[in-house]
């Protein structure tokens, strides 16, 4: 039987290609469940998963809580703003104050890169990176990989393009790791000041002009314009973003005639993605959401499901 | 009392020798300096040190160092700091004015002399802050603070952003002969980075600080020294431009003086790789090519010094998310290793590290110290370069511990600090390591 070691989920670059491969397959065999007119199996009773958002979230809060009820876990919810965090105490305190109440995972999202690497190192608990600052997203890479895997059949060899602020996208950064440990090949593309300096080095190919980005590729990825960063003078404004940058019916024509089109939401209707496009024949966004709950369960399952050896990494 | 310090290796690097030489302390001073086996009196009244297989050396001078003292005693205090210093070999202190308050007036000046004066251990020799409450606007009064004992002007922490206003103290500086030591940034280049900008900070998902925004400073700096020729000090130098920029203003004849500290050779930016905090510093940790640049600057003499920037946090500012975490790790405990290190790797010899470690910052500070001749006050160490040891949490004297160091293998240490001919400490049996 395939052994799913280890202790934390905190980024694609600790899996391995049979880890994603498990995960997605897990995925795979539990997302029935969403399915059924009982959505709930008994296979995480009596395990306790505290979800701590330090950062506001809908789609990946409520996609975990979907999957550990599913699996009948126990889920407890908390927030920066309801958390001591706001009476001063230190996040780290927080944490081994969470600890000490004996959860089996805790799924952070955070603003800083590095944040559930800090925890992971202090606690016992299974910790899911939900998200850390501009560093990694691997649930959302993996849902990814589930959705590219069941469009296409696999996800060696394919062309995929990435389109937007990849400096600051955590999305894209898991996505490049992932996609190219599997076999994709990758290319990035974006306004140079949104564009991190060695990026290449992560195996991907950069084509600033998005034109030429998504010619003859299989997969568009689009992420979504944090409109926040204007403020930060990376670009003028979503005018210009939307006619140089914005993915449009025309531009999605480039790509070979089977594309898949994603987003990881929320999307910015008329500025990264036309509407016709977000809606249209190519897009699996809404399935890469159906798919995130899956994935997540099949995370739960494998961290905390009782299969893990005590041969931990 | 005369005090015979017997045996050792004499490292003199005004003269630029090592040579086995024996020293007489009388009063406080140095009163004669011997060959090995040409003194043999003993007698009452003789305390003998014995120096066999050691290295005596003019007490280190550290000018570049964080006592945070007065406003942030929870993480050092002179009195500690200067302990951490006297333990590491250091006789001498200068330390930076971002205290709270910042040490921009002759009072704060004449506080942190007193506590050093209580504290009775290295001599500290505090630097003013170059605008009032380090805000970049108000010159602060070079002239009374230097009456009360400053030896240097810096914006520690920052950079003077007005050109103007940094031209104005340089060529006031120079009025009152004070050396004007430059933190390089450009502010808003570097705002919003936690670490140098490039292959791993876009690995690790880190927003990045590029080298442009230290060498754009660092060029200003050169700049402005050479329209005011005022003699300016550039910290913490740590890019491989930054380097050449120097060498080109040297090569130039400008009074331009540099510094580096033992991280910037001893550590790169994959160290933050696993989002060590006790490795966030500023500047950051840049990439090998650099460091190889700052180790070539100070193997040419471009680089004159060997500070530590020694800035203590405690567990509240760096048991944090990285981005959170405050900048700076403690540096008096590891200088002198670390710098035994680019020694063995045959990057200079005994007598130039000396040159970096004492002479060089007392000449560019004009304070006393940096040679071993006779009438010369007796502030000296005493050197073990060999034993080899693991650096462990409770071997720091420093109240804080944020050192990257800790459990690393080290090679060389200081035995024994001598200032003003008083031991001011000394390894005793019970703090000897066991390997």
């Amino acid at each position: 039987m395939r052994e799913f070691n280890h202790k934390d989920l905190l980024g694609m670059g600790q899996l391995s290609i049979e880890d994603i491969e498990l995960i997605l397959d897990t995925a795979g065999s539990l997302k029935i469940i969403s399915s059924r007119d009982i959505k709930k199996v008994p296979t995480l009773r009596g395990k306790s998963v505290v979800h701590f958002f330090y950062e506001p979230s809908t789609r990946t809060k409520t996609s975990f809580e979907v999957a550990a009820k599913q699996l009948s876990a126990d889920t407890v919810g908390l927030s920066a703003s309801m958390s001591s965090i706001v009476k001063g105490e230190t996040f780290i305190d927080t944490v081994r104050n969470i600890q000490a109440m004996n959860p089996d995972l805790i799924v952070l999202r955070h603003s800083s890169s590095g944040a559930p690497h800090l925890v992971a190192k202090q606690i016992s608990a299974s910790v899911i990176n939900a998200g850390d600052g501009i560093n990694e997203h691997p649930t959302q890479a993996l849902l990814d990989l589930f959705t590219i895997r069941e469009h296409k059949g696999r996800i060696r060899g394919l062309k995929v393009a990435i389109i937007g602020d990849i400096s600051h996208s955590r999305v894209a950064r898991s996505n490049i790791i992932g996609l190219t440990k599997m076999g994709a090949e990758v290319t990035v593309s974006g306004p140079p000041t949104m564009m991190p300096p060695g990026i290449d080095a992560l195996g991907v190919k950069v084509r600033p002009d998005p034109q030429e980005a998504v010619k003859g590729k299989d997969v568009i990825m689009v992420l979504r314009i944090q409109l926040e960063r204007q403020s930060k003078r990376i670009f003028p404004g979503v005018r210009e973003y939307a006619e140089f940058f914005g993915l449009s019916t025309r531009l999605v024509e480039l790509a070979r005639k089977d594309v898949i089109v994603m987003h990881p939401g929320p999307i910015n209707r008329g500025v990264e993605i036309d509407s016709d496009v977000a809606d249209g024949p190519y897009s699996v966004i809404l399935n890469q959401v159906s798919n995130g709950v899956a994935v997540r369960m099949a995370l739960l399952y494998l961290l905390i499901g009782g299969t893990r050896s005590d041969n931990l990494d | 009392m005369t005090i015979w310090i017997k045996g050792g290796e004499l490292v003199d690097p005004v003269r630029g020798v090592v040579e086995e030489s024996d020293i007489m302390v009388e009063r406080g001073k140095i009163s004669k300096i011997l060959p090995r086996g040409a003194f043999l009196e003993a007698g009452p009244g003789l305390k003998i040190i014995d120096a066999s297989g050691k290295h005596v050396v003019p007490g280190l001078v550290d000018m570049h160092v964080h006592l945070r003292e007065p406003g942030e005693e929870y993480k050092e205090t002179i009195a500690t700091g200067a302990k951490a210093g006297v333990v590491g070999g250091f006789t001498s202190l200068a330390c930076m004015p971002n205290t709270i308050p910042p040490n921009d007036c002759s009072s704060v000046t004449e506080f942190i002399l007193s506590q050093a004066q209580k504290a009775g251990l290295a001599r500290v020799y505090p630097i003013g802050a170059i605008t009032v409450d380090q805000a970049g606007e108000v010159l602060t009064e070079f002239g009374d603070m230097k009456k009360a004992g400053v030896v240097g002007v810096s914006e520690d922490g920052y950079s003077v952003a007005d050109s103007k206003l940094m031209r104005s103290a340089m060529e006031y500086a120079r009025f009152h002969d004070l050396t004007v030591i430059c933190h390089c940034e450009d502010m808003h280049l570097s705002a919003g980075g936690t670490m140098h900008e490039g292959v791993v900070s876009t690995r690790i998902g880190l927003p990045g600080i590029p080298a442009a925004s230290e060498e754009i400073m660092v060029y200003r700096e050169i700049a402005l020294a050479r329209l005011t020729r005022t003699p300016v000090h550039i910290a913490h130098v740590s890019t491989e431009e930054s380097v050449n920029l120097i060498r080109r203003a040297r090569e130039e004849g400008l009074p331009v003086t540099a510094e580096t500290t033992p991280h910037y050779f001893h550590l790169d930016h994959n160290a933050v790789i696993g989002y060590d905090t006790r490795c966030k510093v500023n500047p950051p940790l840049r990439t090998p090519a650099d460091v190889e640049a700052v180790k070539r600057g100070l193997s040419e003499g471009v680089i004159d010094v060997i500070a530590t920037d020694h800035a203590p946090h405690s567990p509240m500012e760096k048991d944090l998310e990285f981005d959170r975490a405050a900048c700076g790790m403690i540096g008096l405990e590891t200088a002198l290793p670390l710098t035994l290190a680019l020694v063995k790797e045959g990057l200079f010899g005994m007598a130039e590290a000396l040159r970096k470690l004492s002479y060089n910052p007392s000449r560019i500070l004009g304070i006393p110290g940096g040679g071993l001749s006779t009438g010369s006050p007796a502030d000296l160490s005493v050197i073990d370069a060999d034993t080899e040891y693991t650096m462990k949490e409770e071997d720091f004297h420093s109240k804080s511990k944020n050192s990257p160091f800790i459990g690393v293998v080290l090679r060389g240490r200081n035995d024994l600090t001598m200032i003003g001919g008083k031991v001011v400490w000394q390894r005793d049996s019970t703090h000897i390591d066991r390997r």
